[in-house]
Formats: structure tokens, sequence, C-alpha cells
């Protein structure tokens, strides 16, 4: 693993200049996307989606119904993706995998005590080694935010390693939860120790907190995903989650990630979306492309 | 009782200044300074163009420490400077009064030209805050004006009030910043040599203030079309020399100040406005970082 | 595992660069076939008779023609500039003024689109920043100076004013309608007229902007616009009854207009060339300073004053610094200014492209590694790829000499002393550029460079607030911000 042989000083991870990165990430806004590059790129999104409940009130009903979702967006549109996983509790994990057998479709769980993460490692493990046991072809770890606020890096590089172990085969997205850490040169710190210690995937939010996922907190990752690349020669993939609900903003984000990564990331393999009511919203708009009509919310399945 | 002898007098030779040494102009030559009564008052250094020269590297050199002092230091220089003319007013008056000038005239130009320099001492830690300015971007950068010193001024001083010309010349070129190169008055030319006495002794890092002698239609030309000099400073109103000066400035679009309608006499001759006829303005931005937090107030 | 050798690591851009056509629709500007020039209020005949094509550099198709005005049209341009002056304009009260240019600033702001779209087909620039930065930055230039129009007793300690009389402004073609804006507002609002000549590449703008002063009931007189090219800004410039002559421009004319008005008492502002030094410290955000470094050369294909056209890189990262900068220069797209993905658009002249080409020539003879942005450009119009040069020495003529184009020479440093040094080392002095993370050295950047204007961890910004002028041989005069109005009023 490349990530034992060389552990960088997180201590000087690349500062990142506020003003700076939110120019930049405005200027992907820019893009004016039309015509058969949308319509793509609406696909490609749909594609992309990490359909999610995370509710304390899900049951093995409504998990279904996602997972029917997942599978039939929007049947009367011809030659639809399915979305890329459905992420859920643990507990869930088992509905969700029967469900989707066969489709194709990933099954992610979120573990570690998710939200907050507040819990002794052993039982992170033991939630991890669950949700694996259980089916999940995912884990959606958080990262310890005290004690990387604390600046005890060690403990949570250390962390993330465990769970990346835990997890075998599964890959491992890790939650930075970039809400919670404020500044951008922390959101790049903690994605460089997410990375070395060995995440799949680096991810913003849990959706619980808000500010969940933004288009400069997402770039400042990306580019830290790129350094990595560089230097190790390692992909990574990315998921923004929540606050992406709307089809614009999905293609802005997909501008991004094609001038910051390049093409070889324009899949759903390296790049997710953790959102619910966004696949509607491109599905609406996929139909408008198709027939010139505004779109109701009406004719468009709520799961 | 014990004879007195007539004891010699010793005369005075009027050198140059430059770079904080007085040398003797490297031409040899030198012309007679006279009075109107057609006197011969002393030898005067006939400055040449390698003087000039010389006294732009000088001056060059001199720059970036003397612009990178402390303002307050700087006024401390002149306030200094100020007390020198002060305490060597008598030579001051006796020299002007040789060339001319009545008893109470030579009294009212020295006493000027000391207040002058204790004006100028005053502003040069005071003027960047008057011409300065925050300017309120509508971006979220921080973003400021100061006023920077050109460089390295060349000017020639008035024929006139020789003595309170340059010093009203000098003092606010210096107080800004800057470094300078000043051909005195030729007609007369004693008091600027004495002055350069009174600033070598004053604390003022050599080179800061060159002062030569010499013929102006013969010096003009390299004052203005120096490569190194960043300002040219002509205090008479001969056409014919402010043309010359103009089109040979454009060779480097160097700043070029006229100052043939001033009363050096008059309190108008004096103000902050002088000083940042040599300032440059220089505007910074730095963006101002805004995360998170502190939405509805502090 | 994705894993490979870090020596073949490239990243693809090919299909951030491919994306469908987005052009801005041209219906929403009308260009009349023929301009005449715009004198005492009125749109003239010109005397001279003469008439000259302005292209659209992206097509090379003719857009409409403009008036050469001659020497007796600058004569009655100037005459009317001078019976409005003293019939009008210097006695209107100040707060009058005001209103107009106020008013002048709102047309714009309703007419921005068409503004937009003029200026990217006659100019080349990319309707982004046609419409993002030019024509919102020339209404709020108008409408910043109008409110200082009856304020100016604030603006100078224990000084009043007086307006100079007529001003000569010369503008040139990489900021048409923006140059035109940062002249006339504050000549207006210090109660100068104006005659005003536009580029000869680039007139429409400046004549659209007549035409909205017109609708603006501006009295008759005040602003004059005149089209023409090099005679013509002679004759304006060698007019005895101008008190003011605003240049901006090459420093070339730039002193041939100095020595021009030697012999005279015309005030004059000069704002010319530039070759400015953007400096990366090793403890930059890099990415950022990327970006910086991006807009300081790209913007505008380069044909910007202040470009930061020199490069300073710590050694320590300027592997990482170069290979940063070329992935983002495969994003760039290049093409149509009138599509709004287009990142670069079209050099303005055949002959700008010449020049450039000419540097480009220059600099691999002279040794340097020119690297090039893999894109596509159109065949027809004039394009230049994306350019930077490294293994570049301080003595290479593309170090030293402005280009005025997307041209970056790239060079290495190693010490803060070496790189001051370096930075300041070049008859130019307008802007410079300095990126690192720590706040002391900053400062001690941004005193040490002899420069007008500093950028520290940005880049290319610009605000009517802020004034903006040159050091050394970029000329004197400040445009913008307070300092500004300093160069249209006698301080007394």
């Amino acid at each position: 693993m490349i990530a034992t042989k060389f552990i960088p000083d997180f201590s000087v991870s690349p500062h990142v200049d506020q003003v700076g990165i939110e120019e930049r990430a405005s200027r992907f806004t820019k893009r004016s996307i039309k015509n058969e590059t949308k319509i793509n790129g609406l696909k490609l999104a749909l594609n992309m989606i990490d359909l999610t409940t995370l509710e304390g009130k899900d049951t093995d009903g409504k998990v279904k119904q996602l997972c029917y979702k997942a599978i039939h967006l929007h049947d009367s549109y011809p030659d639809l993706p399915t979305v890329a996983a459905i992420c859920v509790y643990p507990s869930m994990v088992k509905v969700a995998k029967k469900a989707l057998e066969g489709t194709g479709v990933k099954v992610a769980s979120v573990a570690t005590a998710f939200p907050s993460g507040q819990a002794p490692r052993d039982i992170k493990i033991r939630d991890t080694k669950f949700a694996v046991a259980q089916g999940a072809d995912e884990v959606d770890m958080v990262i310890s935010r005290g004690k990387f606020l604390e600046g005890e890096y060690n403990f949570v590089f250390d962390e993330i390693a465990a769970i990346k172990e835990a997890c075998g085969e599964a890959r491992l997205k890790v939650i930075l939860e970039t809400g919670e850490l404020v500044t951008y040169d922390k959101v790049r710190k903690a994605s460089d120790i997410a990375m070395y210690a060995g995440a799949d995937f680096i991810k913003t939010s849990t959706g619980k907190i808000s500010p969940a996922a933004t288009m400069p907190v997402t770039l400042v990752m990306l580019e830290a995903i790129r350094d990595f690349y560089y230097k190790t020669g390692k992909r990574i993939a990315m998921k923004p989650a929540g606050g992406i609900s709307k089809s614009k903003l999905a293609l802005h984000y997909l501008v991004m990630l094609n001038e910051v990564l390049g093409e070889e990331w324009m899949n759903n393999h390296w790049f997710r979306f953790g959102a619910s009511s966004l696949a509607n919203d491109i599905l609406m708009q996929l139909m408008k492309q198709k027939t010139g009509v505004y779109q109701s919310a009406n004719y468009f399945s709520i799961d | 009782m014990a004879t007195t002898e007539k004891r010699l007098e010793i005369l005075k030779t009027y050198k140059i200044y430059i770079g904080g040494q007085f040398p003797r102009t490297e031409s040899g030559r030198y012309y007679v300074a006279t009075n109107n009564k057609n006197e011969k008052l002393a030898n005067v250094c006939l400055g040449s163009r390698k003087d000039f020269r010389d006294a732009v590297g000088a001056a060059r050199n001199a720059f970036g420490g003397w612009s990178g002092r402390a303002a307050f230091n700087r006024g401390q220089i002149l306030y200094r400077a100020a007390e020198m003319l002060e305490g060597r007013k008598a030579q001051f008056i006796d020299e002007l009064m040789k060339q001319d000038a009545t008893k109470l005239q030579a009294e009212k130009e020295v006493n000027l030209a000391i207040d002058r320099l204790i004006y100028y001492s005053g502003w040069c830690d005071k003027f960047q805050q008057l011409y300065s300015s925050v300017n309120p971007v509508a971006s979220p950068h921080f973003n400021f004006s100061v006023p920077e010193p050109t460089g390295v001024v060349a000017a020639i001083a008035p024929q006139n009030d020789s003595l309170l010309g340059l010093v009203s010349l000098i003092a606010p070129i210096i107080a800004g910043g800057n470094t300078c190169i000043v051909l005195a008055s030729n007609a007369k030319p004693l008091c600027a040599v004495t002055f350069a006495e009174v600033l070598n002794s004053s604390d003022l890092p050599g080179g800061v203030v060159n002062i030569l002698t010499g013929k102006v239609a013969e010096l003009a030309p390299y004052f203005a079309d120096h490569m190194d000099v960043n300002a040219t400073a002509y205090c008479e109103a001969d056409a014919a020399t402010q043309q010359m000066i103009k089109e040979r400035s454009a060779l480097n679009v160097k700043r070029i100040v006229l100052y043939d309608k001033v009363k050096w006499l008059a309190d108008e001759a004096q103000s902050p406005y002088f000083i940042m006829d040599f300032q440059e303005i220089k505007t910074t931005w730095h963006p101002i970082e805004n995360i998170g937090g502190a939405k509805a107030g502090y | 595992m994705a894993t490979k050798k870090s020596n073949t690591i490239k990243l693809k851009f090919d299909s951030a660069r491919n994306l469908a056509p987005a052009p801005e629709s041209k219906s929403a500007a009308k260009i009349d076939p023929r301009y005449d020039l715009f004198i005492n209020g009125k749109f003239e005949k010109p005397l001279s008779k003469k008439y000259f094509g302005t292209i659209n550099p992206a097509t090379e198709e003719k857009l409409s023609e403009v008036a050469e005005a001659n020497q007796a049209d600058v004569n009655r341009a100037v005459k009317a500039a001078r019976a409005a002056y003293d019939n009008v304009w210097k006695k209107m009260p100040a707060k009058e003024r005001a209103k107009y240019i106020y008013r002048i600033a709102r047309m714009i702001q309703e007419r921005a689109r068409e503004f937009a779209i003029i200026e990217s087909l006659d100019g080349g620039k990319p309707i982004r920043e046609s419409r993002d930065f030019d024509v919102p930055t020339a209404a709020n230039h108008f409408f910043y100076y109008a409110g200082w129009a009856d304020k100016l007793e604030y603006a100078f300690p224990n000084r009043t004013t007086q307006p100079l009389g007529v001003a000569g402004q010369i503008i040139p073609w990489n900021f048409p309608l923006l140059m035109a804006a940062w002249k006339i507002a504050p000549a207006l609002a210090t109660g100068n007229t104006v005659v005003l000549k536009p580029a000869e590449t680039t007139p429409l703008t400046a004549l659209k902007l007549a035409e909205i002063i017109q609708e603006a009931d501006l009295p008759p007189g005040v602003v004059n616009i005149i089209t023409g090219a090099g005679a013509t800004g002679a004759a304006i410039v060698n007019h005895p009854d101008i008190n003011k002559i605003a240049f901006t421009g090459s420093t070339d004319v730039g002193k041939i207009i100095q020595r021009a008005i030697a012999g005279t008492n015309k005030k004059a502002t000069l704002e010319l060339g530039g070759k400015a030094a953007n400096i990366i410290f090793d403890d930059a955000p890099l990415d950022q300073a990327v970006e910086g470094v991006i807009n300081g050369i790209f913007f505008n294909q380069g044909h910007v004053c202040c470009a930061g056209s020199r490069l300073y890189v710590q050694e320590s990262v300027f592997k990482e610094v170069v290979r940063k900068l070329k992935d983002r220069m495969e994003t760039m797209i290049v093409g149509d200014p009138l599509d709004k993905n287009t990142d670069i658009g079209a050099i303005n002249s055949r002959q700008q492209l010449e020049t450039i080409n000419k540097y480009l020539k220059i600099g691999q003879q002279e040794g340097a590694e020119m690297y090039q942005s893999s894109c596509s450009i159109p065949r027809k119009g004039f394009f230049c790829r994306p350019t930077i040069f490294t293994n570049v020495a301080q003595s290479n003529r593309i170090a030293q000499e402005e280009i005025f184009g997307p041209v970056l020479a790239i060079q290495s440093f190693r010490t803060d002393d070496e790189v001051i040094e370096k930075a300041n080392n070049t008859p130019f002095g307008l802007s410079a550029g300095v990126w690192t993370d720590k706040g002391s050295k900053i400062f001690n950047m941004t005193t040490k460079l002899r420069a007008g204007v500093v950028w520290a961890n940005t880049f290319n910004k610009f605000d009517p607030t802020s004034p903006f002028g040159g050091y050394k041989e970029s000329g004197y005069g400040r445009e913008g911000g307070l300092h500004g109005l300093a160069a249209y009023v006698n301080i007394v």
C-alpha cells in the first residue's frame, strides 16, 4: 500500500485562500451547458447519485421503495441510467442489498457512529464490520472532528486506517463533515489525512450539518485529490453530499470535476452525488429537454 | 602692549557635495562668483556632466535607505538640519549680504529657510495620512493607496532667493523620501555650498542630497535626459529651457515639475502639495477572508 | 488499484473543452452600416469625407465603417468642446453635472447586453468578460465619479479646484468602452469638456456611448467622440485649444506625446505599457496563485497593460506550479468570442497577432522552452493559443518587452532579495503580484516593488474607487478613485 510508504507532515498541508477558491468555484458556474452536452451531463449526474435515506424513522418499506426508484427512475423516459448506489444506515443494508440484487446498483452504508462519530474506536469498527457483513459494497465513515480540531491528526489518521482495514473489500468513503471544519485550510488538511490513511473516496458531509457540500469546498477536495494523484499515482474518488438538489448545480459540479480532474473522473466509479431530491429535478430537466415543456413535480414519483 | 599683527583670513573653498563628500569638480574647472559691485567672492566649481553622473549614482544608492527609513526619523533629520542652520545663521546672513542682500533681507531669508525646514520636518510623517486612502472596492478585498517617493529627483534651484529657494525645493523632495541632485543658483552659489555643510552635519545620509554648482545651460540637458533620474524640477520661466527639459524627459517618462510661478518668500511657497509633486500613488489589494460564523453580528 | 507511476501521470481535459456551442445572440445589438463623428451633440459627416472599415477579428468580416476625422474635424470638435465648456458646463451647478453623469451610468446599465455583444464583436474579447467585467465596470465608473462632482472641495485638503478646460482623450483598443468611461467620467465630474478618440480597430462601443450621451440630453459639445487613427490622435494632441491630454496606450506613443506637448502648458496623464512581475513564494496558496497567473496573463487575450507577463516562481515549487499551470491551460477554451464558454477570444487585429507571433519566434530563438495548450483554434480570424515559456533568462527579450498577448515568461528564483531585484529590473512599473501566506512578507514585497498597483494573493482586480497608474515608464497620473480627480483639476 502506498499510503504506508510515505506519510507527509499534515501540519504543512497546502494553504487555501478563501476569496481565490470561491472565485475559481464561481467561474465554473459561468459555463453555459447546452443541448447534447446538457443531456449527457444530466444523464451522467443521474448515474452518479447515491440515493440516500438516513432517517431515524427509516423502515424496511421505505428503503424498498427507494431501491425500486433507484432502478426505475422514470420509466416513461427510455434508456435512463440507474443511480450509482443507495445509501442507508447499517440496519437497512440487508433489505437494500436484497432489493437491488443483480441490478448493479451498489449499497452504501454509513457507519462509525454516523453522523457525530462520537463513539469509541472499537464500536466504530464493529459498526463497520456489521455493515460490510450485511453486504454493504461501500462504507461511508465520519472522521472524529473533535480530535481533528484538537490537532490530534495522528488519531484521525489511525482511525481511518483502522476502519479501512475493517472494510475489507468494501470501498471506504471518508466524510470530513466540512461544515464543522469551517475553514478551507482545515478541509484541505483533513482531505490529505484521509487519502494518505487509505480512503477510497473523500466526502464532504453527512447531510446533517449546514452548510453541507458547496462548490468551493468540493473544489478544495478535488484539488487535494489531484495533488495526491500526482504524488502517488493513486486515484481517489470524490463525493459531495447534501445541498445539491438542482440539476443546474449538479452540472456546475460536473464542469468543475471535468476541469480539475479531467475526463477519467467523469464516471460513477470516481464521483458521486450524495443526494435525495436531485434525481427528480434532473428527471424533470431531461423531460423538459425531450418535450420542450416545463414540468410539474406531480408527474415524478417521490420515494 | 603686545603688538597685534594683522591675521591672514582663511578663505573658504566652495566645493560641490556628492555622496556625503565634498569633492572638487572632476573637470577641474571653476568660475568666479561675483556680486553686483563686481567684487570677487569665491572660486566656485564649474560642475560637469560627469559630476552630475556621479551625483545620480550617489542619489540612487542612497534612495533605498532613505525611502526605507521611518518617516519620523526623516522628520528628526530635517529638524536637525534646521538646528544646524540656526546655529550658523550668521554665516548665511554674511554670505547673502555679500551677494547683494540687505541685512534685513538676509535675516528674513535665513529665518524663513530655518522655519521652512521645521515646517517640512513636521510633514515627514503626516502627509501620508492626508493623501492615503482606503478604497471601498466592491469585491472582498482590502484596498489602500499610499504615496511613495518617486525616486531620484534632479532639480535646478531658482537663481534668486539662493538660500530660501534651494531649501524650499530640497525640503519637500527629501521629506517625502526621495533623493536628489540640485544645481545651485549660478549667480549666487555661496549659500548652497554652505547649506551642504549644514546637511552634512545633520545626520543626513550621504547621497540623499547632492549639490552641484555650475551653468544651467550646460547641465540642464543632462538633468532632463539621464535615464536613472525619475523626476526633474525647474524653477525658472525660461520657455526654451522648459521645453528642452520636457522633451528630453520623455526619454524615460520623467515626471516634470515646474515652479516658475512660485514666490519663495511667500507663505504659499510651502505646503504638503510640494511634497506630493514628488510622490507616486501605490495601490495595494489583498483578499479579505470571510468564512462562515459572524453573519448577523460580532 | 488504479495506480500509475508518477512520471506517466497526466490528466486529460479534452472533454472539458468540448462543450456544445453556447453563442450569445447577436440580435440584441444594432450596428449601423456607417457611423459619423459625434460633434456638438450630433452625428456629423466628416469634413475629410473619408471612412474606414472596422472588422470582427474573430471572422475578419467587416462590421461597419466609421469616419476618419482630419485636422478640420478635430478643429470642429475642439471648438464645440470649448464653447460647451465656456457657455454651459463650467457654469452649471455641480450637482446638475452629477445628474447627467448618473444618467449615463444608468443608460449603460440598461443597454448592457447590447454593449457587451458589440464589444466582443468589434474587439474579439470573450462575451463572458465584456458582459461580466467591461460593461458593468464602465457603468460603475460613471456612477462613482458622478457622485464626486459636487464634493470636490472635500477631495483636496485646504485647496479648491478648477477644471482645466477641454480634455483631449485618446484610448486604446483593449478595453474600448471601459477606457472611455475611465477617461470621460472624471473629466466631466470635475467640470471639463471632452474630445475623445477611440482606437481605430475598436470604435463601435464608443460610438454607441455617443448615442447614449445624446439620449441623455447632455449639453451639446460637452462630450465629442471622433474616430480615426494616429493622425487624428496627433491632431488632438497638437491642437492649441486643448488644455489636457489623457492617453492610454503604448510607452512609445506616450513618449511622442510628452515631446509633442513640451512647448505648451498642456497637462498630461499617461497610462502606458507594463511588464508586470507576478511572484509566487513556496508558502503561497498554490492553486489560487496558479489561477491568479491564469487571470493575470490570459485575461482579455493578454491585451492588458498590467498583465502579469513575467512569472517568478520560487525554485522549491517551480515544477509543481508549472505542472498546475499547464493543466489549467488545457482547460481553457479558445474560440468564438460570442460563445459564453470562451475563455480566450480573438487577438484584436492581424497586426497584433503578427507581433505576438514574432515574439513566439524570438522566445524560441532565445532558447526558451515554449509550451502551448493543445486546444484547437478557429481557422479564420486572429487567434493565439495560451502560451508559456520556461527556461527563460532575465536578459531574454520575451522577459523584457511588452508582448501584449497571451504569452507568459516564467523564471525561477531562490531568495526574496533576488526576486525583488529581478521584479524591479525593468523600465516599467505599472503593476506587480505577490503570492505568499506570510503577512509580513507581503508587506515587505508590496512596499519594495516599484509599481503603481500591487496585487497580493490576487491579480487583475479593478474597481472605480481604486487608483490605477504606473511608476517609471509606465506613465504618470492616476485613474480611478479619489486620486483620479487630480488629473483633471488645477489645485488652487
